[in-house]
Order: C-alpha cells, then sequence, then structure tokens
C-alpha cells in the first residue's frame, strides 16, 4: 500500500448506503457484499481526495482510537486486492 | 389458522425483458418457443413504475435483457432512470440493433457494465449460430466502443456442440477485445435450446477437454476473470435454480407479466402482471410467487431429502419441460425415478443428426400453429 496515494472505488463497483439492509453494500456484476460496519466506514472515504493516512487520520480521531490504525492498512490492502478500490491518478 | 406469517425477503434482482424481438436468430436461445405471441406492452413509464417499486422493496440489481433490448426506443431513458435510483446496472446485449453511436449515450446514462453475447472468434461460425451475416462484426464494433468509452465489458459466449472446439480461440478473442470477465457458458437446455437439442448438445469428452482449457488459461494468466458455468445435463444433482423460486429474483416479460425466472410462463401457472398489480403484491401475496416457495409442494424423493436446502429440488421448468408434471424432482437428479429421461436425451442427440431450427417469428408462429392443432385434436 502506498499510504500517501489517494484512494478511490473502482467505478466497475457501486457503493452505496442500503436503508433496508442498514448497511454499506459494494454491487458488481451480479453479486453484492454487506460490508461491515468498519469496512463501510473505510470505504465511504475511498472518494479520491484522501490517502491511507489520510483515513487513518480521520477515522481515528472519530473514534478516539489510534489501535485501528493497523486494521484499516490491512483492509485497504485487501479491498485493494480485490480490486475494490484503487489510486487515483489525477 | 396460520399464525405465523411466512417471512418473504424482497427481491435482490430485477430482470426487464423490453422485448422479445431480435435481429438475431441464435440456435441455443432459451426465450419461449411461443414468444411470437409475447407483445411489447409496456411503455416507459410502466417501466420506470416497475424499477421504483422493485427498488422501494430493497432491489438492488437491475438488468436489462430480451429479446434484444437495444430495439427499445426508451432504452437510454430507462437505464437514465435505473441509475437515478441507484441500481446496479447492467445491459445483457448482442450488440446488434441499434446504431454504435448508442454507446457512449449508454456510458453517460450512467451504465455500468454491458454483458455482451459473442458466440464465435470467426465470422462463418458466427453466421452459422445466428443467422445472421453482419452480426460478427457489429459485435466486435460493439464490444472496441465500450473499452473506449470505458463501460465494463463482460462476454458471454454460450457453448454448444457448434463452437465448442473454439474454447481456446474464444478465451483468446475476449482477451484481445479487454474484457474484464468472459463467461463460458454451457447452455441451459430451455426453449429454442431444448427444441435443439439433438444439433447442440456436446459430448462429455468435449466438455471435459473445453474445461482443461478453461482451467489452463486460468492458471497461466490471470488478467481477465473466466467464469465456466458447467452443463447439468451431464451432473447427477440439479441446480440451486433461481437461489429457489421467489427468493431472489423477478423477470418482467415485455408484456408486463412478472416471473420468478425467465421461462416460468412455459409453467401451466397464471402470472400476475405489472401494469394491474404492484410489484410488491405481486411479490409477497401473489399465488404464482408463493406456489414453490418453502418446501410444502415438493413430493419424494424431495420431501424427505437431506439435500433439499441445498437445491430446492432443482429447476420447475426443467421438471416440467422433461416429465409434464412441475411438482416431480429435477429429472437431472439420480435420485428422481425420471432421470432416465436426461440420460436417453443425452444419447439420443450424441448419435442425432439433426439440423437446429433458428429462433425466429416464422419458426415461433409454426409451432404455436402446431400447438394449436395438437391441442383441437
Ligand atoms: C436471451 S439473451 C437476451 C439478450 C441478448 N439478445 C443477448 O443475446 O445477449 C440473455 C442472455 O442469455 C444467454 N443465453 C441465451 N440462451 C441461453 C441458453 N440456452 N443457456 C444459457 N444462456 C443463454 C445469452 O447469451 C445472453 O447472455
Ligand atoms: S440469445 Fe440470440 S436469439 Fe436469443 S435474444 Fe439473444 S441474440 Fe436474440
Ligand atoms: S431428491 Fe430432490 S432435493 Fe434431493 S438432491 Fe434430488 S432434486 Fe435435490
Amino acid at each position: 500500500m502506498q499510504r500517501e496515494k489517494f484512494l478511490v472505488v473502482n467505478n466497475h463497483f457501486q457503493l452505496q448506503y442500503e436503508e433496508k439492509q442498514s448497511c454499506y453494500v459494494l454491487l458488481y456484476p451480479e453479486g453484492m457484499v454487506q460490508l461491515s460496519f468498519s469496512a463501510g466506514e473505510i470505504m465511504n472515504l475511498c472518494d479520491g481526495t484522501k490517502s491511507c493516512d489520510d483515513i487513518i487520520m480521520a477515522l481515528t480521531e472519530k473514534f478516539s482510537d489510534e489501535s485501528i490504525e493497523n486494521d484499516i492498512v490491512e483492509f485497504l490492502d485487501e479491498a485493494m486486492n480485490r480490486d475494490w478500490i484503487i489510486y487515483h491518478e489525477a | 389458522m396460520k399464525l405465523e406469517k411466512k417471512i418473504i425477503k424482497p427481491p435482490l434482482w430485477i430482470l426487464l425483458e423490453l422485448t422479445h424481438k431480435c435481429p438475431l436468430e441464435c440456435t441455443y436461445c432459451y426465450n419461449q418457443l411461443d414468444f411470437a405471441n409475447t407483445k411489447d406492452m409496456m411503455s416507459k413509464e410502466d417501466w420506470f413504475k416497475v424499477m421504483e417499486e422493485a427498488r422501494a422493496m430493497g432491489a438492488v440489481q437491475l438488468g436489462i435483457s430480451g429479446g434484444e433490448p437495444l430495439l427499445n426506443k426508451d432504452l437510454l431513458e430507462i437505464v437514465k432512470k435505473a441509475n437515478d435510483l441507484k441500481f446496479y446496472t447492467n445491459l445483457i446485449t448482442s450488440g446488434v440493433g441499434a446504431d454504435i453511436s448508442i454507446v457512449p449515450k449508454l456510458k453517460e446514462a450512467g451504465l455500468k457494465t454491458v454483458q455482451l453475447g459473442i458466440q464465435s472468434p470467426d465470422e462463418h461460425t458466427t453466421t452459422l449460430i445466428t443467422n445472421n451475416k453482419t452480426a460478427f462484426n457489429d459485435k466486435m464494433a460493439f464490444a472496441k466502443s465500450c473499452k473506449d468509452n470505458g463501460l465494463q465489458l463482460i462476454i458471454n459466449t454460450c457453448i454448444t456442440r457448434q463452437n465448442i472446439h473454439q474454447i481456446g480461440e474464444i478465451i483468446e478473442m475476449a482477451e484481445k477485445l479487454g474484457a474484464n470477465y468472459l463467461e463460458i457458458a454451457n447452455i441451459q437446455y430451455y426453449g429454442w435450446a431444448l427444441e435443439n437439442i439433438n444439433a447442440l448438445l456436446p459430448t462429455r469428452a468435449q466438455l471435459d477437454e473445453a474445461k482443461a482449457i478453461t482451467n489452463h488459461y486460468r492458471e497461466h494468466r490471470k488478467d481477465m476473470k473466466v467464469f465456466f458455468v458447467v452443463p447439468d445435463y451431464f451432473a447427477t444433482r440439479p441446480k440451486a435454480c433461481m437461489n429457489g423460486w421467489g427468493s431472489t429474483f423477478l423477470t418482467i416479460n415485455p408484456d408486463g407479466v412478472a416471473l420468478p425466472c425467465n421461462t416460468a410462463n412455459t409453467l401451466p401457472l397464471t402470472f400476475p402482471n405489472v401494469k394491474e398489480h404492484s410489484v410488491e403484491a405481486i411479490w409477497n401475496d401473489s399465488e404464482a410467487f408463493n406456489y414453490f416457495r418453502g418446501d410444502s409442494w415438493m413430493r419424494e424423493p424431495c420431501r424427505t431429502c437431506d439435500e433439499k436446502e441445498k437445491d430446492f429440488g432443482g429447476c420447475r421448468c426443467q421438471a416440467y419441460a422433461l416429465t409434464k408434471d412441475m411438482h416431480v424432482a429435477d429429472p437431472v437428479c439420480d435420485k428422481s425415478s425420471f432421470h432416465h429421461v436426461v440420460t436417453d436425451k443425452v444419447e439420443e442427440s450424441l448419435s442425432s443428426s439433426q439440423e437446429p431450427i433458428y429462433r425466429n417469428k416464422i419458426n415461433s408462429m409454426n409451432i404455436i400453429a402446431g400447438r394449436l392443432a395438437k391441442s383441437c385434436k
């Protein structure tokens, strides 16, 4: 993970909050993943204007919890592995 | 008196079949044999209403199909509406039927994915399968335009005896076209495909080889995802059709008839029309959508089978088409007393030299007339 590069949801996927399911979902051809609360929070920040470091800063502040840094990096690595997010090339 | 109300989960996936007209005449098409009777009755507003109602229930996936959806003049507005409602949109198309300039307009309307049917990497075989001389070139141009306009491209190739020898070249072609996914779909034998089974079913040896070639590709090159849909005629357990009747999936036909799967109106049931009822009432309360929910409709061997949660007794359309009783186990299952119907069909088709008939209006009308004549006797 290049921690200073901006991240964005791959535009072949679609991320949205679903009232009926009370969670963020990620849609792709013929399928859907329901995201856990923390995964949803992280993915929602991948909007092309924030890097991994920015996201860590925002979330550790929001939840006043420094210990989540590793989880965030781990999740972002996995999300990138699955092509859910990509680097946003300006 | 029933105390508990059955809990019915909302549909997740809606398929709009905009029209059953089509410029191609694929021998393997699963559409209804009597499609000539299905008229285009849905206005743009009717489609909007269906989408709004389904979305309000929680549906998230929207497939736009047919027949050939490019023939519907309201297509762009339907896509735009779907996107505004936050559906994930997938246009399932042959790539033939509209001017190529529609592709950037589809992208602009918010389309996410194109699932493009390509039969073969060569013109001759494509013409043989589709009965259309320009289809191959149209498809190549359509695929290229999808990529040029940044649309996600899924190539769907339906596999039959007519093209199974080309698996390797099909994979090469899809990769050259820049497909994000390739779906190698060993066809399901419904509609025109079942009518033509004697001309289409490959041998088990051919299938094994196709599978081996696909696996070889998957191991050595990983940039394009390749799905291999296994054919159920060579299996001993049925597929979990539609993830269970009325559980996930809702199709709307060009005349507004709502179905729990693409071909459910081949069954002797009456299906409700979205022009007369709301999607919610149809999904939750109609007799047809409740008919095969749960397992109280099942007969032996399904009723007491420990696998019934896995496959729900298989496909109702296949059970009916092959046994004339829609309540029995899908005869693909080797526990079914009708399993021999499948194995007999396999055997018969492999020694047959029958020519396929094309999926077109004249053949459809002939089939309808033939059925009428039979029922008058
Ligand atoms: C009936 S077509 C309608 C859309 C469009 N005309 C097309 O061919 O893409 C819908 C999808 O089903 C696939 N299909 C057609 N007949 C099939 C069969 N017998 N088994 C499996 N898939 C089939 C097509 O390749 C296409 O992807
Ligand atoms: S599968 Fe072929 S014949 Fe059937 S609707 Fe699609 S293009 Fe037309
Ligand atoms: S007997 Fe019925 S439920 Fe059991 S495996 Fe066969 S089709 Fe499925």
